[in-house]
C-alpha cells in the first residue's frame, strides 16, 4: 500500500476508526444535550453520569442478572431513562421558572452524588465487560483490520441519531415537540399535556446517554470516572455546533470525532486539546456555532 | 438577570452613603480582623491559611457570578494556573515570595483575558460551558506541558524570604502574609463592588439591553469584571503555592472550579461576605472528612442539590434577609 504524507496508512485508518468512534458517543451525547436543552433550556450536567450509569447498568445486568448484551441495549436505557424521569419529577422541574443556570448546578450536583455513589461501591479502577461472541473478531478490509466491535459501535449509534433526527423532524410527534420548543404555552392550549412532554423528553434525552453507555460497555473499561471528562469535551462539540439543529449535532459529533482522529495521527500531543482550539476558532468567527441560530 | 435579584435578596437595599463604608461593614470585618489574628492560636495555622485563600478565590469568583451574573465553571484554571507559575518562579528561577506571587497572578489575568474575551460572546449557560471548556484545555496543557511537572506537579517549592529579609519559614511570618493578602484582596473586591463600575455591572446583570440603550459599552464591563476575577483567583492560587509549597494537578481540574462555585453559592451569591463564610465551611468539612473517600465528593453534591433546591440565598443571604441588612 502507497504511504500518505509519511504515514502508513494502518496507522492513518485505524486513527480515523477510532475518531469515527469517539465521533459516535460526541454524537449521540451531543444529540442528547441539544434535545433536552430545545425543550428544558436546561444544560444537563448529569449526562456524563448518565452515560456512566447505562454501562454499569449494562454490566449489571450481566453479571447479576446473566442478561446478555442485545437485551441490555433495549433495558439499559429505559432503566437509565426512568432514573431520567424521576429527576425531572423531583427535582429539575421546580426549577423551570427560575434562571436556567440553577438547572445548570442543580444537575452539576446530580453528577456529583452519582459519581460519587458509583466510586464509593466500585472504586475507579476499571471492570472489563466481555464482548457478546457475535461482537469479537473482524474483518481484514485490505487496508486495515476492521474489528466488528468497532464497526458495530459507528453503526448502532449512526442509527440511533438519524432515528431521533427522524422522529423529530419528520412525525406528528416530533412536530408537537418542535412546536413545544418554540411556544410551550400555545401548545398547552391546545390540548397537549406539556409538562408530561419535558418530563418525557428529559427521559428520552438521558436514555439516549444510557444508550451510549452501553454501546461504550465493551470496548472502554467502565468505571465511575468515565463520562466526567467525556461531558465536557461534548460541551465544547455543543458549543462549536450549536444547539439550535438536531443534525447539525450529529454531524459535528462525528465530524469532530474524525478531526481528532487525524490530529492524532499527525499532530499526537494536541488530540487532546484540538477540540477546544477549534471551539476558539468557532467563536471567534461564528459565536452561535456552525449550525446555531443567533440567540 | 432574574435568579440574581432573588439570590441578592430583593427588598434589601444597600443603605449605602457616597464613597463611606456602612457602620454594619466596618464592624464586620474589624471583627474578621480580630477573629482571625487570635485564630493561630487556637488552630492550625495552615488549616486557617488554607480558608483565606479559599476565601480569597471565592470572593474573587462572586465577583463574576454575583455581582458580574457570569457564571464561570472553568475558575480552576486561573487559580492553578497562577499556583503553577508562582511554584515554578519560586522554586526554579529563585524568586523571593513576593515577586512570585505577583507573576503567577499576572499569568492568571493574561489568561483571564484570553479566555474572557473569547467566553463573553455567548450569554448564559453557553458562556458556563465555554469556560468550562477553556479550562479542560489549560488543565489537559497543564498535563502534558515539562515545567508543572505532569502527575507529579511542582513539590517542595521554597518559600524564601520576604522581600529577601523576612524568613517565611516561620509559622506566624507566613501567616501574617496570607492574612494581609486574603484581607486587601477581599477588600479589594469591596471597593470594586461598591464603585461606580460595580453599579454598572449590577446593571447589566439585571438588565443587559437597557444598559446597552443607556450606552454603556456591556462587554468592555464583562471583560474587566472577568479579567478582574481571575487576577484576583490567581492571587489565590498563587499564595496557596506558597502555603502548601506544592502546585499540582488539582488545582486547575474541574473539581476545583465545582468548588469555588459551591462555596459561592452555600455562602450567598452577590453578598460580601457569603463567600468568605462557604469557604469556611467547604474547607472544614473537606478537612474532616478527607479519610472518607468518594464521601466528600457525595456530600458536596448533596449541598448543591440542597442549596439549589431551598437554600438559593445561602446562609449569608439568609441572614441578611433576615437583619434587614445587606451584607
Amino acid at each position: 500500500m502507497f504511504e500518505l504524507l509519511g504515514i502508513p496508512p494502518q496507522a492513518l485508518f485505524g486513527q480515523l476508526l477510532l475518531g469515527l468512534i469517539n465521533g459516535s458517543f460526541y454524537a449521540i451525547l451531543s444529540l442528547g444535550l441539544a434535545v433536552i436543552f430545545g425543550l428544558l433550556n436546561i444544560i444537563n450536567f448529569t449526562h456524563g453520569a448518565q452515560y456512566m450509569l447505562g454501562a454499569f447498568v449494562t454490566w449489571m445486568l450481566l453479571n447479576y442478572l446473566g442478561v446478555n448484551y442485545w437485551w441490555s441495549l433495549l433495558i439499559a436505557p429505559v432503566a437509565v431513562g426512568i432514573t431520567g424521569v424521576i429527576l425531572e419529577r423531583l427535582f429539575i422541574r421546580r426549577l423551570y421558572h427560575l434562571d436556567h443556570l440553577y438547572g445548570l448546578l442543580l444537575t452539576f450536583g446530580l453528577a456529583l452524588i452519582t459519581t460519587g455513589i458509583f466510586k464509593q461501591i466500585f472504586g475507579v479502577s476499571g471492570l472489563p465487560y466481555q464482548a457478546p461472541p457475535l461482537l469479537s473478531g473482524g474483518h481484514n478490509l485490505g487496508f486495515m483490520y476492521l474489528p466488528n466491535s468497532r464497526a458495530w459501535v459507528i453503526i448502532a449509534s449512526a442509527v440511533v441519531c438519524l432515528a431521533t433526527w427522524f422522529v423529530i423532524e419528520k412525525t406528528k410527534l416530533g412536530a408537537y415537540l418542535r412546536a413545544a420548543t418554540e411556544n410551550p404555552t400555545l401548545v398547552g392550549a391546545f390540548g397537549v399535556n406539556v409538562p408530561l412532554m419535558i418530563t418525557l423528553t428529559y427521559g428520552f434525552g438521558v436514555a439516549l446517554a444510557g444508550f451510549a453507555g452501553v454501546l461504550a460497555a465493551p470496548i472502554y473499561a467502565i468505571n465511575p470516572v468515565m463520562g466526567e471528562n467525556l461531558i465536557i469535551v461534548v460541551f465544547a462539540v455543543v458549543v462549536i455546533g450549536g444547539m439550535g439543529s438536531i443534525l447539525g449535532s450529529i454531524v459535528t459529533g462525528f465530524g469532530l470525532g474524525l478531526i481528532e482522529g487525524l490530529t492524532r495521527v499527525f499532530y499526537p500531543e494536541g488530540s487532546a486539546v484540538v477540540i477546544f482550539v477549534i471551539m476558539a476558532l468557532v467563536l471567534l468567527v461564528k459565536p452561535a456555532g456552525l449550525f446555531g441560530r443567533t440567540a | 438577570m432574574t435568579a440574581t435579584t432573588e439570590a441578592t435578596g430583593g427588598p434589601v437595599v444597600a443603605q449605602q452613603t457616597a464613597g463611606g463604608m456602612p457602620a454594619h461593614h466596618i464592624a464586620i470585618f474589624a471583627g474578621l480582623l480580630v477573629l482571625l489574628i487570635a485564630a493561630p492560636f487556637f488552630f492550625y495555622p495552615i488549616f486557617i491559611m488554607k480558608i483565606l485563600c479559599f476565601a480569597l478565590f471565592a470572593c474573587a469568583f462572586n465577583l463574576l457570578l454575583g455581582y458580574g451574573g457570569l457564571l464561570s465553571f472553568g475558575h480552576a484554571a486561573y487559580f492553578g494556573m497562577a499556583s503553577y507559575v508562582c511554584a515554578h518562579a519560586a522554586k526554579v528561577w529563585g524568586l523571593t515570595p513576593e515577586l512570585a506571587i505577583i507573576c503567577g497572578t499576572l499569568v492568571a489575568g493574561v489568561l483571564g483575558f484570553l479566555i474572557g474575551s473569547l467566553a463573553i460572546r455567548r450569554q448564559g449557560i453557553y458562556f458556563a460551558m465555554i469556560t468550562l471548556a477553556f479550562a479542560q484545555m489549560v488543565y489537559f496543557f497543564s498535563l502534558q506541558a515539562e515545567f508543572t511537572g505532569g502527575e507529579d506537579g511542582i513539590q517542595a517549592v521554597p518559600r524564601g524570604h520576604l522581600f529577601g529579609l523576612i524568613d517565611l519559614r516561620s509559622q506566624e511570618s507566613l501567616y501574617f502574609l496570607v492574612l494581609a493578602i486574603a484581607f486587601a484582596g477581599i477588600l479589594l473586591i469591596y471597593r470594586i463592588i461598591h464603585s461606580p463600575f460595580g453599579q454598572v455591572l449590577k446593571a447589566i446583570r439585571e438588565n443587559e439591553p437597557r444598559a446597552i440603550s443607556l450606552g454603556y459599552r456591556v462587554n468592555r464591563y464583562k471583560l474587566a469584571v472577568f479579567v478582574l476575577s481571575a487576577t484576583l483567583a490567581g492571587l489565590a492560587g498563587a499564595t496557596k503555592a506558597i502555603v502548601f509549597q506544592l502546585a499540582s494537578l488539582t488545582d486547575v481540574y474541574w473539581t476545583m472550579s465545582g468548588e469555588v462555585v459551591l462555596m459561592t453559592l452555600l455562602g450567598g451569591m452577590g453578598t460580601v461576605f457569603g463567600p468568605i463564610v462557604g469557604a469556611a465551611v467547604i474547607v472544614t468539612m473537606q478537612n474532616y472528612l478527607a479519610t472518607f473517600g468518594a464521601w466528600v465528593t457525595i456530600i458536596q453534591g448533596l449541598i448543591f442539590v440542597v442549596s439549589v433546591m431551598l437554600f438559593r440565598e445561602g446562609i449569608v443571604g439568609v441572614i441578611s434577609k433576615w437583619t434587614r441588612k445587606p451584607l
